[in-house]
C-alpha cells in the first residue's frame, strides 16, 4: 500500500480551541525534537568523553606529544566502541523520525510520505558492516540527520515558541498583576498596567500565532523529510515491480488450480463417459439391459461433469459479473448467502473488468468472512464511485475483532487490490460492529447500450 | 403443443428440436437471437418459448431480456429458460413478470428428456418449473430460519420439489409415497411456514417461492 501525499490544506483550522490544541502540539513537537537531539548526542557522546578524557588526565607542562598520542588512543578506542552505537542509533533517530511524519501529519495538516530503503534481507540476522551500510547508503538516514540538525538550530523555535508565549506571557507578566505569589520581572518601569499590557500581548500572539506556526514546522519537516522526486519514482518503481510480482504468482497459482482442476475433474470424467460407452456399445445386441444401465451411467457423468464445470467457471469469472457488471452481480452473490444483507449499489457505468473482478471475489471473500466469524445478524454492502474512485463498504454487526495481520483472507484481499494500486481499511473492534472499506481507483465506462 | 425455440448453437438447437418433436411437439420456429425470437413469437403465437440465455449479439443474458420482451409483448407468454448456470437473481427476474408460465431450468435437464417434456408442458399450462439448483440455493440461503429448521427431512424433500413447480401427484411419483401422504406433508409445511394453503397447485409453488426468497 503506498501512503497517499495529498496537497496540504491552505489554511490550518483557526479559533481559540484549535490555537490552544496547536499551542499544545507544538509542545509535544518540541519534546520530540529533544529527544532526537539527545539521540544523536548518545552517537557523538563518544566524541566529546574521549575529549573530556584527555582533557582531565593531568600532564606535565611539555609533554605535547603524550597529549597527542593519548587523543589518537582515545579516538581509536572511541571510534572502535562508537560504531557499534551507529546502528541502534539510527534504527531509534528512524522511530522518532516516523513519528515525526506521522504527526505532521496528523497534527500540522502536511502528510509526508516514508522512503527508506528495504534492508536487504532481515536486519536482525545481517552482519553489523551490512546493516551499517545499508543504513548509510539511504539518501533518508541523512535526510533524518539533516532534520535533526534543522530541528536544532531552529524548529525548536517553531515548535515551542506559542506554548512558551503564552505561557511566559501568562505566568510571568499577567499572575504578578494579580498576585504577589510570583515576583514581577525586573526591569525599569515595571508597573501593573505596563505588565498587563505585555503579559497580554504575549499571551494574544502566542495564542494567534500557534496554528501558523505549528503548519510552518509540519512544511518544515516536508522539506526536509519528504523524499525528493526521484525517491518518490523509486518508491513507486519498487511498489509496482513488487506488486506485479504478486499478481504474476497469483495469476499463474490460479491457472495451476484451474488445470488441476480440470484434469482431476471434468476431463476424468468425460474419460470414464468415453469407456462406459464403449462399454455399453459391445454389450448392446447381447445384454440391452445391462447395456442401458450403463448409458444411464454415462448420463450421470455428463451431468456431473457439467457440474464441476460450472462451479470452475464460477471460480474464475461468475456469469452474472460479465453479464451484468459488479452491482448485479454482488447482487446475486447475497441471494446465496444466508446472511441479512442490505446492499446500496450506485454504479452508472462499468468498472474496468479486471478491477470489476477484483471487486467481485473480495466482496466475496469478504462475505465469506462474515458468515464463518463474524456471527453477525445484519450486513450492509456499499457500493459507489465517487471522485474517480471505486468504493466498497462491507459493514456487519457482528461480534468485531477482525485482525489483518492474522487473517491469510484480508492478506489475500489486500494482494488482489494491490495491482490497483486500490487499499483495504478495516476497523473491527472487539465486541464489534465490523467495517471493512476498500478503495480501488478506476474509471467507469458507460453501460453498454443493449441492441435488443 | 407449438413451441418456438431460440438457441444460437445449432447443435443444441437441432438436438432440442429432434426431442421435443420425438415426444409429439410441434416446434413452429427454431431461432438464433432474440430479434428473431420477438419476431417468431408474434407471428406464430405458440403455446411455450424455449429461451436459452446467452444469445448474440452481446452472449450475456440477452436470452432472460429476450424472454422478458416477449412476455410484455405477448402478455402471459409461457417462457422456460435455458441456461448453462442458474442464478436466483435471474429466476426472480423472471418471476417478477408475473402471471406464472415461467421455467428456468440449467440446460443439463436436457438429459432426461421425460421430466424435460414434463417441464415444458407444465410451463405451458402455466405452471412454474424451477431447476433444482435454484431452489437448493434459496433452502441454503433459509438455514437460519427457524420455521424452515421447524420442518422434517420428508417435509423439506417435498417443499423442495414443490417450490421446484411439481404437483402433488408428480411429487408423489418422485418420492414414491401416496398421495394423500403428499398431501399431508404440505398440510403441515403450510401450517410450519405460516402460509395460506391454496388448492391452485401454480399458487402454492409461488407463495412458497416467495416465502423462501424472502
Amino acid at each position: 500500500m503506498v501512503t497517499d501525499s495529498r496537497p496540504a490544506r491552505s489554511r490550518p483550522p483557526l479559533g481559540l480551541g484549535s490555537s490552544l490544541t496547536a499551542a499544545y502540539y507544538g509542545l509535544g513537537l518540541a519534546g520530540l525534537i529533544v529527544a532526537e537531539v539527545g539521540l544523536v548526542l548518545v552517537l557523538l557522546g563518544w566524541v566529546l568523553l574521549a575529549g573530556a578524557a584527555i582533557a582531565s588526565v593531568p600532564v606535565g607542562p611539555g609533554d605535547g606529544h603524550q597529549r597527542i598520542l593519548l587523543l589518537l588512543l582515545f579516538l581509536t578506542a572511541g571510534l572502535a566502541i562508537g560504531r557499534f552505537f551507529v546502528c541502534p542509533v539510527l534504527l531509534a533517530l528512524r522511530q522518532l523520525a516516523g513519528l515525526t511524519r506521522r504527526l505532521a501529519g496528523e497534527w500540522c495538516g502536511v502528510p509526508i510520505a516514508e522512503s527508506y530503503q528495504p534492508p536487504p534481507a532481515d536486519p536482525a540476522q545481517l552482519p553489523y558492516t551490512a546493516r551499517l551500510r545499508w543504513l548509510l547508503t539511504d539518501a533518508a538516514t541523512w535526510r533524518d540527520l539533516r532534520w535533526v540538525v534543522v530541528n536544532a538550530l531552529v524548529g525548536w523555535i517553531l515548535a515551542a515558541a506559542s506554548a512558551a508565549l503564552i505561557v511566559v506571557g501568562g505566568v510571568a507578566f499577567l499572575v504578578p498583576v494579580v498576585s504577589r505569589a510570583i515576583p514581577p520581572p525586573a526591569f525599569p518601569g515595571n508597573t501593573k498596567p505596563v505588565l498587563a499590557v505585555i503579559g497580554c500581548a504575549m499571551v494574544v500572539t502566542g495564542v494567534a500565532a500557534a496554528p501558523w506556526l505549528l503548519r510552518g514546522y509540519g512544511l518544515l519537516a516536508a522539506r526536509i523529510l519528504a523524499p525528493s522526486g526521484q525517491a518518490e519514482l523509486a518508491l513507486r518503481v519498487r511498489h509496482l515491480s513488487q506488486t506485479r510480482t504478486e499478481a504474476l504468482d497469483t495469476g499463474a497459482a490460479e491457472i495451476r488450480r484451474i488445470e488441476r482442476d480440470l484434469h482431476d475433474g471434468a476431463q476424468a470424467r468425460l474419460v470414464a463417459m468415453g469407456m462406459t460407452l464403449d462399454a455399453a456399445g459391445q454389450i448392446i445386441d447381447t445384454n440391452p439391459d445391462a447395456a442401458r444401465a450403463l448409458l444411464a451411467e454415462a448420463r450421470d457423468s455428463s451431468v456431473k461433469a457439467l457440474a464441476e464445470l460450472r462451479a470452475l467457471v464460477r471460480g474464475i469469472h461468475p456469469p452474472v459479473l460479465a453479464d451484468r457488471g459488479l452491482g448485479d452481480a454482488i447482487a446475486a452473490l447475497t441471494l446465496d448467502m444466508p446472511l441479512r444483507i442490505h446492499l446500496a449499489s450506485d454504479l452508472y457505468g462499468r468498472p474496468p473488468a479486471p478491477v470489476e473482478s477484483a471487486a467481485f471475489f473480495a466482496v466475496s471473500e469478504l462475505l465469506a468472512n462474515v458468515s464463518k466469524h463474524a456471527e453477525a445478524r445484519e450486513t450492509w454492502i456499499d457500493i459507489r464511485h465517487t471522485d474517480g474512485m471505486l468504493r466498497i463498504g462491507v459493514t456487519d454487526n457482528g461480534h468485531g475483532g477482525a485482525d489483518p495481520a492474522r487473517g491469510s483472507g484480508l492478506r489475500g484481499i489486500e494482494r488482489r487490490l494491490a495491482p490497483f494500486d486500490g487499499i483495504l481499511a478495516i476497523s473491527s473492534p472487539p465486541g464489534g460492529p465490523t467495517a471493512v472499506t476498500m478503495e480501488i481507483p478506476c474509471e467507469l465506462s458507460l453501460p453498454k447500450t443493449s441492441s435488443s | 403443443m407449438r413451441v418456438v425455440i431460440a438457441e444460437d448453437l445449432f447443435l443444441l438447437r437441432d438436438g432440442l428440436t429432434r426431442m421435443l418433436q420425438a415426444h409429439g411437439l410441434e416446434i413452429t420456429s427454431a431461432v438464433d437471437n432474440g430479434a428473431d425470437l420477438l419476431a417468431a413469437v408474434a407471428k406464430d403465437r405458440p403455446d411455450v418459448a424455449i429461451v436459452d440465455v446467452r444469445l448474440p449479439p452481446t452472449f450475456t443474458d440477452e436470452g432472460i431480456r429476450a424472454a422478458l420482451a416477449a412476455r410484455r409483448e405477448v402478455p402471459g407468454l409461457p417462457v422456460l429458460v435455458l441456461s448453462q448456470y442458474v442464478e436466483q437473481l435471474y429466476a426472480r427476474e423472471l418471476l417478477a413478470s408475473g402471471g406464472g408460465g415461467i421455467g428456468y431450468l440449467l440446460k443439463d435437464r436436457v438429459f432426461d428428456s421425460a421430466q424435460f417434456v414434463d417441464a415444458v408442458r407444465r410451463v405451458a399450462g402455466g405452471g412454474t418449473a424451477m431447476d433444482p439448483e435454484v431452489i437448493a440455493r434459496l433452502l441454503a440461503r433459509n438455514t437460519g430460519n427457524v420455521n424452515v429448521g421447524a420442518l422434517s427431512p420428508r417435509e423439506r424433500e417435498v417443499l423442495a420439489l414443490m417450490a421446484e413447480g411439481r404437483s402433488n401427484v408428480a411429487i408423489a411419483q418422485r418420492m414414491v409415497i401416496t398421495e394423500r401422504a403428499v398431501a399431508k406433508h404440505t398440510a403441515s409445511i403450510f401450517l410450519k411456514l405460516d402460509l395460506q394453503p391454496s388448492d391452485d397447485d401454480n399458487r402454492r409453488v409461488l407463495a412458497v417461492l416467495a416465502y423462501l426468497e424472502g
